[in-house]
């Protein structure tokens, strides 16, 4: 490929991984299994250049994340970077952290929108899966400041084998929130998420019964709840558009300034990120090797490279292919064309038998690499 | 929505130009909307200010079109709006 058809369209999306540091130890955490620590973070100036080089690149909204970005003492100061570069702000947090005087620092800086996540309905499960006694009853504490506050809520259930069953109370619960939006999202298995999958899948009847649940609700709640849902990959035939496609819509930038297609895409081997401490922007998005690496559709083994819906799927997600084949650059095993496809139905039936023990996120415990 | 609502964005929701792609956009949470060139007349009008039937007044100088028409129109595209939490009637 050479000069025009390299080009990329511009980024609308990007999340800000401010910080690694956070008080839940979630088992399915998107953060790379090789945590970084609070010395090596990026202050809330070089975040500011970050921003503006992204809105004049294109970016219109931001999603500030991490980690728990509500740790970072900073986070007024880069919101209101990130609001003068003319960015919608998204806060993406537990809500353990933040006090009614806390956030309204962050109402005052011009944030636009909350993300708050909840591990399940139930208190004594949820604190069991986030590893963080009374986090749950903090976040029922949270969402109301958020709504006192005029702000948007977004409530984020992380759903799986061990509290799928309670998704008609997380929809409840939103209500009872005032949340305006449902995010039911299905772990996805890489990193932290694939050591603890055995522990995590669904089964075919749990997912059936949700994705009735979802559909039943969508209609009775119309106007008031608005429900995010996806059928996670373990039980598709066709691979999802991960990221709208890698370096087409969206990036992450890391705590250390990295830049990455993808959140996730710090743990691929091979791969030298552009250093926004010394690399603009720009730079790294039109020119990186490792953003062209997987663009457009050329670099596409068989059976991508021939399919009809190579430019709707993009060839799926690259973490999960290297996570469960050893080879990003394969089609992903979601896909029914892909010849690791088995390997997914493999993983359903030995989660069948597995006990619901985790292995939590902390920093300096990278798992030991799952087979499969 | 009738003539006398006037509507504006809720917190959260936000109409910007979008230079890069040359286009205007409204922003939502975690959504992004691109507004056809009718609603974006309308859309660029909402102040929370200004009624459904004010709009109708200087789109129906401005494009010298029939006012009640363009009032009904008017009213239509902001109840589907308000519908999908674009704008609310203040």
């Amino acid at each position: 490929m050479t000069g025009d058809e390299m080009r990329a369209p511009p980024p609308l999306g990007l999340l800000a991984e401010l910080t690694h540091r956070c008080p839940l130890r979630c088992p399915y955490c998107s953060n790379p299994t090789e945590l970084h620590r609070a010395s090596r973070e990026l202050d809330a100036a070089t975040w500011g250049r970050i921003f503006a080089e992204a809105s004049a690149l294109g970016v219109l909204q931001v999603h500030l994340s991490g980690g728990e970005p509500t740790a970072r003492r900073d986070l007024p100061a880069i919101i209101r970077h990130a609001v003068s570069a003319g960015l919608y702000t998204n806060l993406i947090t537990s809500g353990v952290l933040t006090d009614e005087r806390r956030f309204a620092e962050l109402v005052e800086a011009g944030l636009d929108h909350v993300q708050l996540s909840v591990q399940d309905a139930e208190a004594s499960s949820a604190d069991r899966i986030g590893g963080y006694a009374g986090g749950h009853a903090r976040k029922l504490r949270f969402a109301p400041i958020v709504r006192a506050a005029g702000l948007p809520l977004t409530l984020n259930a992380v759903v799986h084998r061990q509290n799928l069953d309670r998704l008609p109370d997380l929809i409840e619960l939103a209500l009872t929130l005032g949340a305006g939006r449902l995010e039911v999202a299905h772990v996805q298995y890489y990193g932290w998420a694939l050591r603890n999958r055995a522990a995590l899948l669904p089964t075919r009847a749990q997912l059936d019964a949700a994705t009735d649940t979802v559909n039943r609700a969508r209609d009775e709640l119309k106007g008031r709840l608005v429900i995010d849902y996806v059928v996670p990959d373990y039980y598709a035939t066709l691979p999802k558009a991960c990221m709208g496609g890698w370096g087409r819509q969206f990036l992450a930038v890391s705590p250390t300034g990295l830049a990455l297609p993808c959140h996730a895409a710090e743990s691929l081997p091979g791969f030298t990120f552009p250093d926004l401490r010394t690399t603009s922007l720009q730079d790294a998005w039109n020119n990186s090797e490792a953003f062209n690496r997987f663009r457009g559709t050329a670099w596409m083994p068989e059976p991508c490279r021939g399919c009809a819906r190579k430019e709707q799927d993009w060839g799926g997600c690259r973490c999960q292919a290297f996570a469960l084949t050893g080879d990003a650059a394969n089609t992903d095993p979601a896909c029914a064309l892909s010849p690791h496809h088995a390997l997914l139905d493999l993983a359903v039936r030995e989660a069948a038998e597995a006990t619901h023990e985790f292995t939590y996120r902390e920093m300096g415990r990278a798992p030991a690499p799952a087979t499969g | 929505m009738d003539g006398a609502a006037v509507p504006r964005f809720p917190r959260g929701v936000r109409l910007r130009e979008d230079a890069a792609r040359g286009r205007w956009v409204v922003l939502a949470p975690e959504r992004a909307f691109v507004p056809d060139d009718v609603a974006l007349e309308v859309l660029k009008l909402v102040d929370g200010e200004r009624s459904v039937g004010g709009i109708a007044d200087l789109l129906a100088a401005r494009f010298d079109a029939p006012r009640e028409v363009i009032e009904a129109d008017i009213a239509e595209m902001l109840r589907d709006l308000a519908e999908r939490g674009v704008v609310v009637a203040g």
